[in-house]
């Protein structure tokens, strides 16, 4: 369900800007914290798109790691966990770089 | 850095660099915005967008924040799992508050109005109910649009508060603003101290957790320091709530949160 919504989302954002022209690609950028998984959204895409004008369009997803900077020590760590804390000093006065990302980056359109 | 790739013939690889690309036949710049000399041969254009695909929703979240800011409501977002204790909390909530605070109630459901029934007669000023479903099966959370439409036929002038009572799920609704100006989570005892750390979206996405249940937990292995250490991992800001619905132990504490929410800021009255 939660993939359907993203999908639905993705076919009306490719679709504003496609203005009906033949897409053949969309490219989105999916932060690892957003609890997106890649093979489930690519089967949905497959469902939500074929019903639609984008039905030829590949979907490509970029998957954007978590990244947090120390706020005390400045050490960067890329996250496995969800936990937003720093490798470096183990706190958890953290900013987030990355990792909440439902981008759409671009669409392919075939030339007129 | 590489980038992690998934194809729809469910082959995926990581891009050491962006030089490889038209091996595989991807065109996959997106730094060079505007230079589209590379397509010239297969006749495409690349056409650069960087917009969020929930923005949509979010334009119409902003839209429902000014307006219910503008009636002086001061809106929460109730998420849990399916029963975790959210209707019965809300009837606790309306029996305590109810006679003074005008609190309306957004139902959010995937289909019936139950919940809204249960409510009957506990001291909401007004109930509006929106089901998710179109026929069977339904939407797993309430967006922006939904809530709009709910809120059409709540009477905003005549309510201090409104609690949006969102589908029971723990990783849609996080995802989606719908114009709340606080965002509540249930967490019932009985669903594990690791949930966190599953659902960490959920639980990074709201100011205060209500732990339910408690009354329950001589009769149960959950590990109280565990659960809580996991919520501050995930979320090192979040105010925890310990309470019983159904005993009432904590409904003062919840309350009293709820109080301290409203009226909106400022700086969302601003039009």
């Amino acid at each position: 369900m939660h993939d359907l919504s993203i999908c639905n989302a993705i076919a009306s954002t490719a679709a504003k800007h496609a203005e009906g022209r033949p897409v053949t690609q969309v490219t989105v950028q999916i932060g690892h914290l957003r609890q997106v998984v890649p093979d489930a959204l690519q089967f949905s895409w497959e469902v939500v798109s074929s019903t639609t004008d984008l039905k030829d369009a590949e979907l490509v997803i970029e998957q954007v790691p978590a990244v947090v900077e120390c706020l005390d020590c400045g050490s960067r760590t890329t996250l496995d966990l969800p936990i937003l804390s720093c490798v470096a000093c183990e706190g958890f006065n953290v900013k987030l770089l990355s990792g909440e990302e439902l981008l759409v980056v671009s669409i392919d359109l075939v030339d007129a | 850095m590489g980038r992690f790739h998934v194809h729809v013939d469910d082959t995926s690889h990581v891009h050491e660099h962006d030089l490889d690309h038209d091996r595989h036949g991807h065109k996959d710049n997106t730094t060079d915005v505007g230079d589209h000399s590379g397509y010239t041969e297969t006749g495409q254009t690349r056409v650069t967008i960087l917009e969020n695909l929930l923005s949509e929703n979010d334009l119409v979240a902003d839209d429902n924040g000014r307006r219910l800011a503008v009636s002086g409501v001061c809106a929460v977002n109730l998420m849990s799992s399916p029963g975790a204790g959210k209707t019965t909390l809300l009837r606790k909530t309306l029996e305590k508050l109810g006679a003074s605070v005008r609190i309306g109630v957004l139902e959010g459901d995937i289909a019936t109005s139950l919940d809204a029934d249960k409510l009957e007669g506990a001291g909401a000023t007004a109930i509006s109910v929106v089901n998710t479903s179109a026929g069977f099966g339904g939407e797993c959370h309430l967006d922006a649009v939904m809530v709009r439409s709910g809120l059409e036929r709540l009477p905003l002038p005549e309510l201090d508060l409104l609690i949006i009572e969102n589908v029971g799920n723990l990783v849609c609704p996080a995802d989606f603003r719908v114009g709340e100006h606080a965002r509540a989570m249930v967490f019932a005892v009985t669903e594990g101290e690791e949930k966190p750390l599953k659902y960490p979206v959920m639980f990074r996405a709201v100011d205060v957790v209500v732990v339910n249940k408690v009354d329950l937990l001589p009769h149960l292995d959950f590990d109280l320091d565990a659960f809580l250490s996991n919520v501050t991992a995930v979320n090192p800001k979040a105010q925890v709530i310990m309470a019983s619905a159904r005993t009432g132990e904590g409904v003062d504490e919840w309350c009293a949160w709820l109080a301290a929410q409203g009226p909106p800021t400022a700086t969302l009255s601003e039009v």
